[in-house]
């Protein structure tokens, strides 16, 4: 007993957010229970849904792409404390960046387009949350306030500039990037029977890994968890505070760039005029709470995440439940990671007893 | 590290084990009848408004063939956000439904792709028009001309020669609206000034009630709005103006919205310029149920085949005189509506 305690012990984190995930689950099949609906019939169709064949999990893996890259760019900057809520507006510059370039530089070789398209949504990203970055280093302007107000700012502006100088006439999206610059493959489509699995998966996963080692092996990645453990004693051993929350600012904006940049080269292929800002931003943050914001825990909570997303959608086409039961679940499991303290307390007391 | 990565693995194997089990859904039996399925954009099937009249004219089809919701008859599926649209029309076609709408033009890509992918089934994209193939209908609205009657019936309400519009985003569904409207307030009395404002969301109430209220108090006396759910804002504002003894007119969008203008002391709604999405999608679900359906065919409606319309809601008999007057120079070609 002991011995699976101390195991319990280690894995704390991942047993806390596998516990939030079952609670979640339990809360929504109790809501479908009182409603009428059949739990096991919808989790069936649900799983059916995102990992039942092999479409389906190519739709899974690529609606977790721009999860993963948003959800590791919540966490850097939570790594130094502070708190991005702007993933989705920086989202969406990326996107927007990674589409002009793709546009207006057409005539470059595929390589060197996708590439120059993903650095241009990048850096799209990076300027922007980097703004929110120097207002709090020089003028302690809090970043969950102008990162949220700059979300807005930046929906307007995507909307406005795609409707004035990307978008065709007559229309409200922009044309089609060409096949060159598209992220997708034959390959990769013939490989997962058509679905929109693209190359942006293992872009992502090449971050996640990189930025594991750079916040766990790198001199960098180091200050930056100091300033967010305690700023003031960071500053007092000779860190520059100032310097960390930029840059750490600069690289949660440029993950979620990149984020917007291969779902729009490799799921979307243009840009359109938005009816709302995306959610992959803030699914980001919940995702990155779910993993503890560990880059690697990220990868498989932005699948589980992505598989109730996709898998969802099949319930109320195999079914009478109302989607909106899925958004439940997903809440649920937020709520129940929100609430992980709780969890926490009773492993503790079970450990003392 | 290696055994968060280990458990995590074991923990997906199991689900991905778990969900293997009882495949076989996806291909049932045979059917005897036509299924039909809509796939909603961000909007869904309560908006009051373009996604709700698809589903009440695809309920209406339903019911009158003695149909089910679900696999064996007709269904929907919603959409969160845009990227779900891909997805939720694939899963329709992997559940055997034979024809598939696309409702708004936010779908145009994603059932291009299908319809390249899926040959065999039927695809209709609603307010767009989609690229040429034999199993793709596109289905648009002149707008324009129930806008233009809205205009008109606008023009001949106003006391103060100030009217509004609020549209929900600057676009090109709603750019139509916008310019049929000024059009016919214009073609009755050129004076009367258009206040043209836009709350950049079609699901922003408390954006239509801010726009509307300022409208208001410009002196601005009868209101089109062409904004889906920020619409409801829209005749919020109008109703507490007419409570506080400031009696506006709204004219609504999409469907009959006499219902949303009531108020203890009366109706604010002079007419609604309904869009008719619900006939659209009944009619040709049964050209496809009849082997009829008209692929690679672009279908317009408008006001001569009854696909849009100006509906009476409050208006007196002289002014809904002067409507139909102008509604019948449209139909017969006398008076061209520019959509742009």
């Amino acid at each position: 007993m002991n011995n699976i305690l101390t195991k319990l012990r280690i894995n704390r984190i991942v047993v806390l957010s596998f516990l939030a995930v079952i609670a979640g689950f339990i809360v929504g099949g109790i809501i479908m229970l009182i409603f009428g609906y059949s739990p096991t019939e919808n989790y069936l169709n649900l799983f059916r849904g995102s990992f039942g064949d092999i479409y389906s999990f190519g739709e899974t893996l690529r609606n977790a792409t721009p999860l993963i890259l948003t959800a590791l760019g919540f966490s850097v900057a939570s790594k130094a404390g502070m708190f991005n809520v702007g993933g989705s507006g920086q989202l969406l510059l990326g996107w927007m960046g990674a589409i002009t370039f793709a546009l207006k530089f057409s005539f470059l070789p595929g390589p060197v387009l996708i590439i120059g398209s993903i650095l241009t949504g990048a850096i799209f990203g990076a300027v922007y949350s980097g703004i929110a970055g120097l207002l709090k280093a020089y003028f302690g302007t809090s970043e969950v306030i102008t990162t949220i107000m700059m979300n807005y700012v930046a929906f307007y502006f995507v909307n406005f500039a795609v409707k004035k100088y990307l978008a065709e006439h007559n229309s409200d999206a922009s044309p089609n990037i060409l096949p060159k610059a598209s992220l997708r493959s034959p390959m990769l489509e013939g490989l997962t029977n058509n679905s929109t699995f693209h190359w942006g998966f293992v872009i992502a996963l090449v971050m996640a890994f990189l930025m594991y080692l750079y916040l766990n092996k790198m001199k960098q990645g180091f200050e930056i968890k100091s300033v967010g453990i305690n700023e003031e004693a960071a500053r007092y051993s000779g860190i520059s505070t100032k310097k960390v929350i930029i840059i750490s600012m600069l690289l949660s904006g440029l993950l979620a760039g990149i984020g917007g940049a291969v779902d729009g080269l490799g799921n979307y292929q243009n840009i359109s005029v938005s009816t709302v800002l995306p959610d992959i931003g803030f699914n980001g943050m919940a995702v990155s709470l779910l993993a503890n914001q560990n880059p690697i825990g990220i990868i498989f909570a932005s699948i589980l995440f992505s598989s109730l997303q996709v898998g969802g959608l099949s319930i109320s086409v195999y079914s009478d439940t109302p989607p909106e039961i899925v958004n439940i679940v997903i809440s649920s499991i937020i709520f129940f990671v929100g609430v992980k303290y709780l969890f926490e307390f009773i492993l503790k007391r079970k450990e003392t007893n | 590290m290696k055994k968060i990565i280990s458990l995590l693995s074991v923990m997906f194997i199991s689900i991905l084990v778990l969900s293997g089990c009882g495949n076989g859904n996806s291909a049932s039996s045979k059917k005897s009848q036509h299924t039909v399925a809509l796939v909603t954009d961000g909007g869904g099937i309560d908006d009051k408004s373009f996604q709700q009249s698809a589903w009440e004219g695809l309920q209406a089809w339903g019911k009158s063939h003695n149909l089910k919701k679900g696999v064996d008859g007709y269904n929907y599926a919603q959409s969160a956000s845009d990227q779900d649209f891909g997805p939720n029309i694939n899963k329709l076609v992997k559940a055997n439904y034979g024809t598939i709408f696309g409702i708004g033009y936010k779908l145009t890509n994603s059932i291009n792709q299908a319809a390249k992918q899926n040959p065999k089934v039927n695809f209709v994209i609603v307010d767009d028009i989609a690229k040429t193939r034999k199993n793709v209908t596109s289905v648009k609205f002149k707008t324009e001309q129930s806008s233009f009657l809205a205009g008109v019936a606008a023009a001949k309400t106003t006391k103060t020669k100030k009217v509004g519009f609020v549209g929900g985003i600057d676009s090109d569904v709603v750019t139509t609206f916008k310019t049929g409207f000024i059009a016919g307030v214009k073609a009755v009395d050129p004076s009367i000034e258009v206040d043209v404002k836009y709350a950049g969301s079609f699901s922003k109430a408390d954006v239509g009630q801010s726009l509307t209220t300022a409208m208001i108090n410009n002196n601005e006396d009868v209101i089109f709005h062409a904004a889906g759910g920020t619409g409801a804002g829209v005749f919020t504002a109008a109703k507490n103006s007419a409570k506080n003894g400031k009696k506006v007119w709204v004219i609504g969008v999409d469907s009959d919205q006499k219902a949303d203008g009531k108020y203890s002391g009366g109706n604010v709604t002079l007419a609604s310029a309904v869009k008719g999405v619900d006939s659209a999608v009944k009619d040709i679900s049964n050209k496809a149920m009849n082997g009829k359906f008209p692929g690679g065919k672009v279908i317009t409606f408008d006001l001569k085949s009854k696909g849009v319309a100006l509906v009476n809601d409050n208006m007196p008999e002289s002014t809904w005189k002067v409507v139909q007057d102008y509604q019948k120079k449209i139909e017969n070609g006398e008076i061209t509506v520019s959509p742009k």
